[in-house]
């Protein structure tokens, strides 16, 4: 073999070795220090033909237990009776979603009060402790819960700062002051759905829209609709 | 005098561009982004079109050159040795030549940029809040508010009212008053030529007439935190009679929650800053 060839055969081993290794790093080190789980199938549980549940819960701070990241502020979703902290769920295609979402959060308010009245919901309103509307007061919210690929947007109703028995972290006993919203919403087909929060709710960051805001596993996450 | 190398790299490069330019011209040219939807968009193709051109002869030139000096300048088969030509200082045609070409490339870019940014009242680009160049006419002004990850928008002459989708009439000059409630975004409605930062507390202001009914993606860009890739929507140029009743259904629509809408504003300050 020539000086060449050999030249040629070091430098064409060396570029596949190189790329293999970003392939490696690319596919298993690069998940951050937090993972999330992947998915909950059994987050949304058949509750009649065509329509499923999904049960998720709001907390100021999820706790030691439940994250690396004990006071960030975070959504939790029930499996088997459980709530966890996964915000990657999978949802059945063309399907009537009933959501009941428990709050354990207090009031924020909407950084944009349009975000303030629901979209994109079955039947147009949403339940506030079993009350409908379509739309609340901005300064009262805590949380969204938002699809904006599905036009899907709900503002979620924070505790009352004059309540006695507020949750300090998660897991939160349903004796704890809460709030509780219910709507319903269809998913479309299948496909990859963004969902987060709207309200900049990440104490202790700039702007609020830090940290738990920007890291999915806490105030965002994604729907795959199969 | 040209030594015979150059000569032939002249040579090859004139016969290179005399080639490759009108491809440049009247096959991609024609093809560039953003497409001819508006006379914004049409403008954009035709500055994408005159740096083609400009660009063209040097990267023949370029290319001719590399593809030149391999072939050329090789070592002979069997030399291992590697011996340099000898230097070249104070060779005042080159000299000449190469400042002569910068110098008329770069002033009448120059001169070319200037001008068409200010030609389609803007170039489709953000102006600040008090643009210098202007449509004559009157205009539609529509606002549109970037947040993390959405961008949502206000009609004033409709009394304030918000939507979550972009629609305009056709053949109305539209005054896009673009700001952010939070980070830096930018809006670019693409089909339409429109690209205008979104920055907190600025109002900034860009024009755009689009000619026929059709749709247009919006999106963000400027990096703007974890769902910026997901910050996309569609927008729609609709007939007068269709944004009529288009817009009337809106105001309809979001009554419950335009009451707590803050006055209209070129700018936000909006509460909470932060919490915690």
């Amino acid at each position: 073999m020539s000086v060449t060839a050999r030249k040629s055969l070091a430098v064409t081993v060396g570029v596949l070795i190189v790329g293999v290794l970003i392939g490696v790093y690319v596919a298993f080190l690069t998940n951050g220090p937090t993972p999330y789980r992947v998915p909950v199938a059994s987050a949304a549980t058949a509750s009649a033909p065509g329509s499923v549940d999904l049960t998720l819960e709001t907390v100021g701070s999820v706790g030691p237990s439940l994250s690396p990241n004990p006071t960030w502020v975070s959504y939790l979703v029930r499996e088997n009776g459980v709530f966890h902290r996964s915000t990657v769920w999978t949802l059945p295609a063309n399907t009537l979603v009933h959501v009941t979402l428990y709050n354990f959060d207090s009031k924020t308010g909407l950084r944009n009060p349009f975000l303030a009245q629901a979209r994109g919901l079955v039947g147009g309103t949403f339940g506030i402790d079993g009350k409908p509307t379509t739309v609340m007061n901005p300064d009262d919210a805590s949380h969204t819960f938002a699809i904006p690929q599905m036009g899907v947007i709900v503002p979620i109703e924070g505790v009352s700062s004059s309540a006695k028995n507020t949750c300090g972290f998660a897991p939160c006993p349903m004796s704890t002051a809460h709030t509780t919203t219910t709507f319903t919403f269809r998913t479309g087909k299948a496909g990859h759905y963004r969902w987060q929060c709207f309200v900049p709710c990440a104490a202790g960051f700039f702007y609020g829209f830090g940290g738990p805001m920007q890291t999915i596993g806490y105030m965002d996450g994604y729907i795959n609709v199969v | 005098m040209l030594s015979s190398h150059g000569r032939k790299l002249a040579a090859l490069t004139v016969i290179g561009t005399a080639i490759v330019l009108p491809l440049m011209v009247f096959v991609l040219g024609p093809n560039m982004p953003p497409g001819k939807d508006t006379q914004v968009a049409k403008g954009q193709v035709f500055d994408n079109t005159v740096l083609l051109v400009v660009m063209t002869p040097f990267t023949v030139f370029i290319l001719v050159y590399l593809i030149y000096a391999l072939w050329a300048f090789r070592a002979p088969k069997g030399e291992t040795e590697l011996i340099d030509g000898p230097p070249i200082r104070g060779h005042g045609p080159s000299q000449i030549a190469w400042l002569a070409t910068t110098t008329i490339s770069v002033l009448f870019l120059a001169v070319f940029g200037s001008t068409e940014l200010l030609a389609n009242n803007g170039a489709g680009g953000g102006g600040g809040p008090n643009p210098v160049a202007k449509p004559s006419g009157a205009v539609l002004p529509i606002q549109v508010i970037g947040q993390q990850w959405e961008f949502t928008y206000r009609y004033p002459t409709y009394g304030g009212v918000e939507t979550a989708q972009l629609v305009i009439p056709e053949g109305q000059e539209i005054a896009f008053h673009v700001t952010s409630l939070d980070v830096i975004h930018s809006f670019w409605a693409y089909e339409l030529g429109v690209k205008a930062d979104a920055n907190p507390g600025v109002d900034n202001v860009a024009y755009v007439k689009a000619d026929h009914p059709q749709t247009f993606q919006v999106r963000c860009a400027e990096l703007c935190g974890l769902w910026h890739g997901y910050m996309f929507d569609t927008g729609l140029v609709v007939t007068p009679a269709a944004f009529a009743s288009w817009i009337a259904a809106r105001k309809s629509q979001f009554a419950p929650v335009s009451k707590y809408l803050p006055p209209y504003s070129t700018t936000y300050a909006p509460d909470p800053q932060h919490r915690g």
